[in-house]
């Protein structure tokens, strides 16, 4: 279910704007060109296989690292850095001191972010016990599962209430029920105005979360836009199952119709459901079942990057 | 420049705590327990052997009567230069056959005889392995003639006047005093910087350093986590420094302040002290967290910091070149050169009194420590995070 366009989105006010950046390590291009319109309010999904340059766009976007060419724009600042405390990141790569509390480390992580520790602990008891962690508000991280700390790890993202929230992978290494209570957290940080972008090489949650989305394939963009945009650009799908085998209703089907068990599978043709609807019921096929599909983004993905990326993306199942 | 300072803050206040209220801070205070337990059984095992094997020992064929005035006279000589540092003498009475008592007494394992005197006080024979050894030879030399005018009262009527300090004492405790600043200086260092180290491996491998190189400037962090060691360390100092003069105000009669006082005094002594422990610290901490920096894994680090331990001791040893000659060549190099500064200004700081260049050493050390921590910062930001422009020593300050 994608959610509705916000205001910010409708209006063209950008949290995150990118120009031109181009990344080189060594003789490697790992960014080559990306341009970027996140508006505020959105959540924006950067889809791309492992190894397309999703995680070095975000380092970029948040002054990590900096661009070898190109500008970008955080929250209105040329410098990322100076927008650090209305931002949360959760890196790729999840990290936390194994000695800390759960409560001293969200703390920790708003205090790097300019909250006063002393708020950062009373926050971080509230959002623990709203997250049932709160009888682990008091013991080490290294007492915790993964799945736990990690969701320490975003409590600790989110704690200081940013306007711009930036998640590497945030599904990876979560299971089904926690992945699901993070869509949930993304989805209630969304609705308060908060902008959110993260990186997935998982479809299924770029297509429940996102409405805007940027597609990476070997560091370039392949196509930057609405989820719907996307699917767009393929025709809806066909589904048919007929009782006759043959007659003049196969010259209705195009030529290029696959078959899937008993179905008939091709491409809506140009004039519409209602000129093929015509030729298969007056060419005798005798239709026991018929239906249209719109395109998945998964199929979206397929015609825009191009099969290899495809499969790369299959890697990891959505749950 | 308030947000670089809370950013530090920040990581310095978790470092710290992280330290201090940790049980491995109980090991670290108890640390300097170790080198002195190990100082004191080597140093033990030391000096027995060398009493075992540097000191020659000569048996003397003699009647009974000569040989108590030779070892009179050794024990006369004892008194004034230390019985460690003269001949041992064995006397034997003599036999039919000196020939061959000399051989078997040449052959003695038990004790190790290295010559045998013989011939008595008036004629008196040599033999032995004593070819590298005229030190010995002369010390016989000089016990047989003063046996020979043995007299009742061997004193001169020497009148003795004690006064509580001259130049002459002064320079020798205050070289001591300048040598175990220096040692102490060097060791607490040493065992910091590695703890700066290991602090920065633990980040590396936690992947929290993502976290923190988006939320504030690397440079931030590299400042707050030298800071917040060297705080815990100069608590560590503070520590150390209250029990040593508890133990000396027990253990020594008239306690602390018998101690041979330092140039500056002991006051500015032990400010200077802790303020050259800081800058040595940070000079080598910066250093230290720039090679960590460079790799990837805790082995590599191990490899790096071998031979950068080997330098230290190199650097070390310069430093101490300064002491007892704190206004040679040598000198001036150590105080100039910015790793060796510190150690060689605190020796200064026991031999002389001149406080302004103690100032300007100050002024200079934190000037370094102010590039090498910028300079460390800009290798970190480009090895591990993978950004900024190519670094060129040369013009790093205009590096982004």
């Amino acid at each position: 279910m994608l959610r509705p366009a916000s205001d910010n989105v409708m209006t063209g006010d950008l949290a995150v704007e990118a120009i031109d950046l181009v990344k080189d390590f060594g003789a490697t291009r790992a960014v080559d060109g990306v341009s970027l319109a996140v508006p505020a309010g959105s959540i924006y999904g950067l889809l791309g296989p492992n190894g397309a340059g999703k995680t070095t766009i975000l380092r970029i976007l948040l002054g990590i690292i900096d661009p070898s060419s190109g500008t970008r724009r955080v929250l209105g600042h040329e410098r990322p850095l100076d927008a650090a405390a209305e931002i949360g990141y959760l890196p790729e790569e999840r990290g936390l001191y194994p000695a800390m509390t759960a409560r001293e480390a969200i703390a920790f992580m708003g205090a790097l972010r300019g909250l006063p520790l002393a708020e950062g602990r009373r926050r971080a008891d509230a959002l623990l016990t709203e997250h049932n962690l709160g009888d682990w508000a008091k013991k080490p991280i290294r007492t915790l599962s993964k799945g736990m700390a990690q969701i320490v790890q975003l409590l600790g993202t989110i704690i200081h209430k940013p306007r711009l929230i930036v998640l590497d992978e945030p599904f990876a290494g979560l299971d089904a029920i926690n992945q699901g209570r993070l869509e949930e957290l993304i989805r209630r940080e969304a609705r308060a105005g908060v902008t959110i972008i993260f990186s997935t090489h998982v479809i299924a949650h770029a297509e429940r979360l996102c409405e805007l989305i940027a597609i990476i394939a070997k560091g370039k963009i392949a196509f930057d836009g609405r989820v719907d945009e996307a699917r767009a650009r393929l025709r809806p799908i066909v589904r048919l199952g007929t009782r006759a085998k043959d007659g003049p209703w196969r010259s209705a089907i195009p030529a290029g119709a696959r078959r899937e068990g008993d179905e008939y599978v091709f491409e809506l043709p140009e004039g519409g459901p209602e000129p093929l609807l015509k030729a298969l019921i007056e060419g005798g096929a005798g239709i026991e079942t018929l239906a249209i599909e719109r395109p998945g983004l998964h199929d979206a993905f397929v015609a825009i990057a191009g099969d290899k990326a495809a499969a790369a993306m299959g890697e990891e199942k959505p749950q | 420049m308030m947000r670089f300072l809370r950013s530090a803050f920040v990581i310095g206040r978790r470092d710290f705590s992280a330290t201090v209220l940790s049980k491995t801070f109980i090991f670290f205070l108890l640390a300097p327990l170790f080198p002195l337990l190990m100082g004191g059984v080597f140093g033990g095992i030391g000096a027995r052997v060398a009493q075992q094997t540097e000191r020659p020992i000569v048996a003397v064929i003699a009647s009974h009567a000569e040989f108590q005035r030779l070892n009179a006279a050794r024990e006369h000589t004892a008194d004034a230069v230390g019985d460690d540092a003269l001949v041992r003498l064995v006397g034997y009475s003599p036999k039919h056959d000196l020939a061959g008592q000399e051989k078997r007494l040449l052959a003695s394992r038990d004790p190790p005889i290295r010559a045998v005197l013989s011939g008595g006080l008036d004629h008196p024979q040599l033999i032995g392995t004593l070819a590298n050894d005229p030190g010995t030879v002369e010390q016989l030399r000089l016990l047989i003639a003063s046996a020979r005018t043995a007299t009742a009262d061997r004193s001169s009527n020497l009148h003795v006047s004690e006064v509580a300090a001259s130049p002459g004492s002064m320079d020798k405790d205050q070289v001591t005093t300048a040598w175990i600043g220096q040692v102490t200086l060097f060791l607490l260092t040493l065992m910091l910087s590695t703890m700066v180290l290991s602090q920065l491996i633990e980040e590396k491998s936690n992947k929290i350093i993502e976290v923190i190189a988006a939320a504030m400037p690397i440079d931030a962090m590299f400042v707050g986590k030298l800071f917040a060691m060297l705080t815990a360390s100069v608590l560590a100092l503070l520590v150390w420094l209250s029990a040593g003069a508890l133990l000396i105000q027990l253990v020594k009669h008239g306690g602390v302040a018998t101690l041979p006082p330092p140039a500056v005094g002991w006051p500015a002594f032990l400010v200077l002290g802790i303020i050259y422990f800081g800058l040595n610290y940070l000079l080598l901490g910066a250093a230290f967290l720039t090679i960590g920096a460079q790799a990837s894994t805790a082995r590599e680090v191990q490899t790096m910091s071998l031979p950068v331990t080997f330098v230290q001791v190199l650097i070390f040893a310069f430093a101490a070149k300064t002491i007892g000659a704190p206004d040679s060549a040598s000198a001036l190099w150590a105080a100039i050169f910015p790793l060796s500064s510190p150690m060689a200004m605190l020796a200064r700081a026991a031999e002389r009194s001149d406080l302004w260049l103690q100032l300007l050493a100050i002024l200079w050390q934190a000037l370094w420590v102010g590039v090498i921590v910028r300079y460390g910062a800009k290798l970190f930001r480009k090895t591990v995070l993978k950004s900024g422009p190519r670094l060129a020593w040369w013009r790093f300050g205009r590096a982004s």
